[in-house]
């Protein structure tokens, strides 16, 4: 047995083991499926979800939400921050602003973005980007200004003219990897942030919706049943992005930091 | 004709106290077309900064850089440059390393593929030509950092202690490979070295540096054909002699 395979077996035991323990407590313990709902408790709950349709239709929502966010932050946040890595100028001008709005928590911007938007996906799309700009921007900017000189005096030398090209063919590829770790921060800061959006109210539904509706409901297997796949759902998408990253962005970058 | 003329040249830096460090003054200096000039001094004598100015990196203080009659008023591919630290982008590979100043002034793929073959393959790495720059060797990424430089047809090739980083084996391998391409290609070459050694068993004319401020405190001319033999009488003596003289500029100071 190798171990790549032991790896996963013990894994595999170790979740069965948990899930078991979890089951005892559940029913024989606690005996209250109210405080604490057992696994056969979230599984069927999970079944009736499922077959319903509203479970799909919630995890499409939320992903719209969390898709028009991150969506935003890259178009807003990649170049802010090429901006000001690049323009001593514009980082003078825009670094105040953007120290001041960045310890803004990104729920304290709720209120406005019902006011602006209504009870709509631009709404929870907005708490997004607000989660998910900032860490994006920050990235960029510090990828920007730690772009090896000698890359930018070699594209000097052999033709970039102006400093667009320099951007797009020297200084932009030579910062990828960093601002896709900052991608990567910004989409578990979006997540979050997702939840919270719409369990405070700015959408009438997707997973944190309906996680704190089932509360009200007193639906305790279903708000279990959501928390599970707000955490699957998260990690299936740091999972796709890391891979396409590491696959297919980076395959130069692997030697580079070994 | 690629010709360089070097007049009057002085770079003063600003310092943080608002006075300025005079690194070079008073420079002046011919090299010919297919020249090959090295230029040695002490340490922080300004012979690197010497060289950025002519590739228009640096702009002096005072005087002028010409390139076939042209002042040289920033970068150009027309003065190709290899630095001393690895200077490869590590996310293309090597042939679109080699490329890219093709790329840069608009060739079409096929054509600036064509011509970067051509320069991999006088550098000797056509087996490596799809790999990135991590997996190769130290040595082997300067051979591909002069293609790079090559592939734009420069008239003058500018290198900045371009062995500096590499083992004496590789070094000397390379030494003698730089010279088959300046005997294959004819370019003007201005390398800068703090290697007495390599700049005897390169150049042309040896051009020492005071310390600084910087200015030509002597030119040596070499007239041996190559290759040279490293270990002859009159290798060590031109080479003590080199050595002498930039020791006691040294002290002097």
């Amino acid at each position: 047995m190798n171990r790549q395979t032991q790896k996963r077996l013990l894994g595999i035991a170790a979740l069965v083991v948990a899930a078991a323990i979890w089951q005892i407590v559940a029913e024989y313990v606690v005996g209250r499926s109210f405080i604490l709902p057992s696994v056969t408790d979230v599984a069927s709950a999970f079944v009736t979800l499922l077959e319903s349709g509203t479970l799909v239709a919630d995890i499409a929502v939320s992903l719209q939400h969390f898709g028009i966010g991150l969506l935003a932050a890259l178009l807003l946040g990649v170049p802010v921050g090429i901006l000001m890595g690049w323009f001593r100028v514009a980082d003078f001008l825009l670094d105040p602003i953007i120290e001041i709005l960045r310890p803004i928590p990104p729920l304290a911007w709720i209120p406005f973005a019902i006011i602006w938007f209504g009870l709509t996906t631009q709404a929870a799309g907005f708490v997004i980007f607000v989660g998910a700009f900032f860490p994006i921007l920050t990235a960029t900017y510090a990828a920007f200004r730690s772009v090896p000189k000698v890359f930018v005096e070699a594209g000097k030398v052999l033709g970039c003219d102006t400093s667009l090209e320099l951007i797009r063919y020297v200084a932009l590829p030579a910062a990828v990897p960093a601002i896709a770790s900052g991608i990567r921060i910004a989409m578990g800061v979006g997540w979050m942030c997702l939840v919270a959006a719409e369990m405070f109210g700015v959408s009438r539904s997707g997973l944190g919706y309906q996680l704190w509706h089932n509360y009200y409901l007193h639906q305790m297997p279903n708000v279990v049943v959501y928390m599970l796949i707000l955490g699957f759902a998260g990690l299936i998408i740091d999972r796709i992005f890391r891979n396409y990253v590491d696959g297919r962005l980076l395959r130069w970058h692997a030697g580079e930091v070994a | 004709m690629s010709g360089v003329t070097i007049r009057d040249l002085g770079k003063a830096f600003p310092k943080e106290d608002g006075t300025f460090t005079q690194a070079l003054e008073g420079v002046n200096l011919e090299i010919g077309d297919t020249e090959f000039i090295c230029l040695v001094g002490p340490s922080g004598c300004g012979k690197t900064t010497l060289l950025r100015i002519i590739a228009g990196l640096e702009t002096a203080t005072t005087g002028i850089v010409t390139v076939d009659g042209r002042a040289v008023t920033g970068p150009d591919p027309k003065r190709g440059m290899v630095f001393q630290e690895y200077s490869l982008f590590p996310w293309r590979r090597v042939i679109d390393n080699v490329a890219f100043g093709l790329e840069m002034k608009g060739a079409a793929k096929e054509e600036r593929r064509r011509a970067a073959d051509r320069y991999i393959e006088m550098v000797g790495l056509s087996q490596f030509r799809d790999a990135y720059p991590y997996e190769l060797s130290g040595g082997m990424r300067q051979r591909v950092a002069i293609a790079r430089a090559l592939a734009n047809d420069p008239d003058v090739l500018l290198m900045d202690e371009p062995f500096g980083a590499l083992d004496a084996q590789t070094r000397n391998r390379m030494q003698k490979e730089l010279l088959s391409l300046w005997e294959q290609t004819k370019k003007t070459i201005v390398f800068v070295t703090h290697s007495v050694d390599e700049a005897v068993y390169l150049a042309d004319r040896i051009v020492v540096l005071s310390p600084r401020p910087g200015s030509v405190q002597e030119i040596i001319e070499i007239p041996w054909p190559h290759p040279r033999d490293r270990t002859s009488a009159e290798f060590a003596e031109v080479r003590r002699r080199v050595l002498r003289m930039i020791d006691e500029t040294e002290n002097a100071q």
